[in-house]
């Protein structure tokens, strides 16, 4: 294998300038969105007292979960000692590092007190799953950050291997956290279930891979570097595999549901009569998410075709939000079962499917973070040397083990 | 100042007075003063301050409690169902089995391990020694799991700028509240907003006291004719109990 | 190009900069009205109050809070309830007047201060409740009857 040579981009161009403002005026609208959000209060967005995480949830938790993934290019580079990854590996910590603060951004500019940070940060209770979540997320940005500095300075070579097995530890325990925000509530019958952990892991490979391969693309094609066919081809199967995992992972969880009577109905709101929930499942997560970008993954006809893959990678991203929509909003629709047994009503949609239709506000907040994720990977690559000068199959060279 | 506060505290003592003079009739003692405490007093675990419910004298229509509750705190709406405040609000319940209907108030069930208090990242759900589930706003950062967990609905995320709050009641954009059991009332030696109008109005359907006492009229009716928690199975040990359920 | 960039943002954080600090230099002395009860004391040393306040609130707030001491001396209350007394007009103006009591030092020390988003910024007496008991059982049964022919549905 030859010697990998990392140059930064040179961003002189009006299309680099371009991005770099169309990312910052998409976040600025994000931050006016905020503006306009806190100032009024919440009663203006979709959210109420029944579904009280919204469309800024689904962008973040989506965004945390994809950050984890997106390191995984990483790991199996140095975890698991597959050579080919390992030019990779620069630009998967970068994006792990964006995406997740791009997921914060967004998580914290919907609290109801963003201007308490500081509390967030300085009092825990440590039996809150969520207050672990606040410090595993701030030590994915020191451990990912350190593992960065292993891989760029060459007189730190010789740990690169003992960080990134810890960055990879850390990521599997920080995905487990963020799925058990939804496992730990008992009080909700779509939650509540220790499957959620490993559910979260297994969409965060797929979630994660999907925007890493969509980034590198852009960057290779946009920059005019060359990105040769065998690691395209390794990333596309690596994907391949990730999603039948979603795909088995979710039955698994269904057909558990779907067993236990307790879950019956709540398995009937999602699979059958909940409407948009049901529709998003299907069409959106299973579909749009799993099974068609499953048989383009294995279609012997557009094997090499770099616009299927981007266009998998991309149906992989809406599948994704649509999983997280019908998680976080579909567990929250479905009325919450206080007396089990009796017709419910009362003043406070007690026994009643709760309504949500998410607002502009809340839908540019969740997309603003995802540009604030792309902005930084684009200033970035071109502060530092982190994309190879060249992918080719030359370079990279796939007999290598 | 300190005229008004008596004047207050004059008037509630007046309140309680009648209120207890109503229970005495059916042989039922509202509430048991002797075990006041001092203003300068921190609450401790001898107490357990609950609530017992008996369905069957809560008649469908009534909203005499809720009404209290609304005054108390001045919950205000803004014609806004979906995101105004409940701390307690009525719920219609039809066995579909048998048909068979019951009416309740639902609120805060002040659980001994309240899944609010566990999930809550910076511990502004707090349990009080004296078994209260409260919200400490000033450090609530407004991020709505304990809404999540909690098994009951009971809680409700301010939306929008509050004006015009009460003294006992302080309240504002965005934080999570719910029913304090009227703690600004108990430290003062009083019984809820609810309990007192439904006292009031002569319903009777609510009983407030201390668990932990065994004298204590809550307790001895407990004793004597049961109480359930909603959601038993979650074994959240609920300091309110309904009867007829 | 960066350069170019970087000088723009500098003049530009400078020009920002400016506005408060002309702000600040117009805002006149505060003037704070005498308590109700002219002549008596506060709770502690005029000077010590004027220090220290937030520390002894600080405190009594998490006593009250967490331990349901309700002593009424260093009370945010009592300090209201002394402090925020009617204006030669007769009126009782918000927190966010910059004749309140507390505002009017907090808008000329430029410290935000963040107890009257949740609690009265008024003594007892002069706070006028919005709705009346009455209007709210209304909207109440309102919202019941509403939802009841949503069940019918």
């Amino acid at each position: 294998m030859k010697k990998i040579e990392y140059t930064k981009i040179k961003g002189q161009s009006l299309a680099y300038y371009g991005l770099l403002a169309g990312l910052g005026f998409m976040i600025l609208m994000g931050l006016l969105a905020t503006w306009y959000m806190e100032h009024n209060g919440h009663y203006v967005t979709g959210m109420s007292n029944q579904i009280v995480w919204g469309m800024p949830h689904v962008f973040a938790v989506f965004l945390i979960v994809a950050a984890s993934g997106a390191l995984n290019v990483a790991s199996i580079a140095s975890v698991f000692g597959k050579k080919i990854y390992d030019p990779l590996s620069r630009l998967s910590a970068l994006l792990a590092i964006a995406l997740l603060a791009g997921g914060l951004v967004v998580l914290l500019l919907d609290l109801g007190r963003p201007d308490r940070l500081i509390v967030a940060i300085t009092t825990y209770n440590f039996k809150s799953i969520f207050a672990w979540n606040i410090i595993l997320y701030t030590g994915f940005f020191a451990i990912v950050g350190g593992y960065l500095w292993m891989m760029m300075d060459h007189n730190m070579h010789q740990f690169k291997k003992k960080v990134g097995l810890a960055a990879f530890v850390w990521r599997l325990v920080l995905t487990t956290g963020t799925g058990s925000i939804f496992g730990f509530l008992v009080a909700r019958s779509a939650y509540d279930a220790a499957i959620m952990a490993p559910m979260f892991v297994i969409m965060s490979f797929s979630f994660g891979l999907a925007i890493f391969i969509l980034v590198l693309m852009a960057a290779y094609n946009w920059t005019g570097r060359e990105l040769g066919d065998a690691v395209i081809a390794r990333l596309r199967n690596l994907l391949g595999v990730f999603v039948a995992s979603v795909l088995y992972i979710t039955t698994v969880y269904h057909l558990t549901n779907l067993y236990i009577t307790e879950h019956h109905g709540v398995e009937q709101f999602i699979l059958r009569d909940g409407g948009i929930y049901t529709n998003l499942f299907w069409i959106g997560q299973v579909l749009v998410g799993g099974l068609i970008p499953l048989a383009l993954i294995y279609a012997p006809g557009v094997k090499n075709c770099r616009k299927t893959l981007g266009l998998i990678s991309t149906m992989i991203i809406i599948g994704g939000l649509c999983q997280m929509y019908v998680i976080i909003i579909g567990g929250q629709a479905y009325p919450m079962e206080i007396f089990p047994g009796y017709e419910v009503s009362s003043s406070f949609f007690d026994g009643i499917v709760n309504q949500y239709a998410p607002t502009l506000p809340e839908i540019i907040l969740g997309l603003s973070g995802m540009a604030v994720s792309l902005l930084l990977v684009t200033f970035m690559i071109k502060v530092l040397s982190f994309l190879p000068t060249s992918l080719a199959d030359s370079v990279t060279d796939p007999h290598a083990k | 100042m300190s005229d008004q506060i008596n004047d207050s505290r004059r008037n509630f003592l007046s309140k309680a007075a009648i209120a207890g003079s109503i229970t005495i009739a059916p042989g039922v003692f509202l509430h048991q003063t002797a075990q006041a405490k001092s203003d300068d007093q921190a609450v401790s675990s001898n107490t357990r301050w609950g609530m017992l419910i008996d369905t069957d004298k809560c008649s469908k229509g009534c909203t005499d409690c809720v009404d209290a509750c609304n005054n108390e705190h001045s919950l205000t709406g803004f014609d806004r169902p979906t995101t105004d405040a409940q701390y307690i609000r009525k719920v219609s319940l039809v066995e579909k089995q048998t048909g068979h209907e019951i009416s309740l108030p639902m609120m805060c069930q002040h659980c001994e391990t309240a899944p609010c208090v566990d999930v809550c990242p910076t511990g502004a759900s707090f349990k009080r020694e004296d078994g209260l589930a409260l919200v400490d706003k000033h450090i609530c950062i407004g991020c709505r799991y304990c809404m999540m967990a909690c098994p009951y609905k009971a809680r409700s995320f301010v939306h929008e700028e509050i004006k015009n709050q009460t003294l006992s009641a302080p309240r504002g954009k965005g934080t999570v509240e719910s029913c304090t059991m009227c703690v600004h009332r108990i430290d003062k030696d009083g019984i809820p907003a609810c309990v007192e109008a439904c006292t009031e109005e002569n319903h009777n359907a609510m009983i407030f006291g201390d668990l932990n006492d065994p004298n204590s009229t809550i307790s001895q009716e407990l004793k004597k004719h049961g109480g359930k928690q909603i959601r038993a199975d979650l074994r959240l040990n609920t300091g309110v109990r309904y009867q007829g359920l | 190009m960066t350069k170019c960039f970087l000088r723009i943002s500098l003049i530009l954080t400078g020009l920002i900069m400016l506005f408060p600090t002309q702000g600040i230099a117009e805002t006149p002395f505060p003037t704070i009205h005498e308590p109700e009860g002219h002549g008596v004391e506060c709770v502690e040393d005029e000077d010590e109050m004027r220090r220290n306040h937030m520390n002894y609130i600080l405190h009594q707030r998490d006593k009250t809070m967490h331990e349901g001491i309700r002593t009424e001396t260093y009370s945010l209350s009592r300090c209201i309830d002394c402090h925020v007394q009617p204006n030669d007009k007769g009126e009782v103006v918000g927190h966010d007047d910059k004749e309140h009591f507390c505002n009017a030092c907090h808008q000329y020390a430029a410290v935000q201060i963040d107890c009257f988003q949740c609690h009265a910024d008024r003594p007892q007496k002069y706070i006028k409740r919005a709705s009346k008991p009455q209007a709210l059982k209304e909207q109440l049964q309102e919202v019941l009857a509403a939802k009841d022919m949503g069940d019918a549905q």
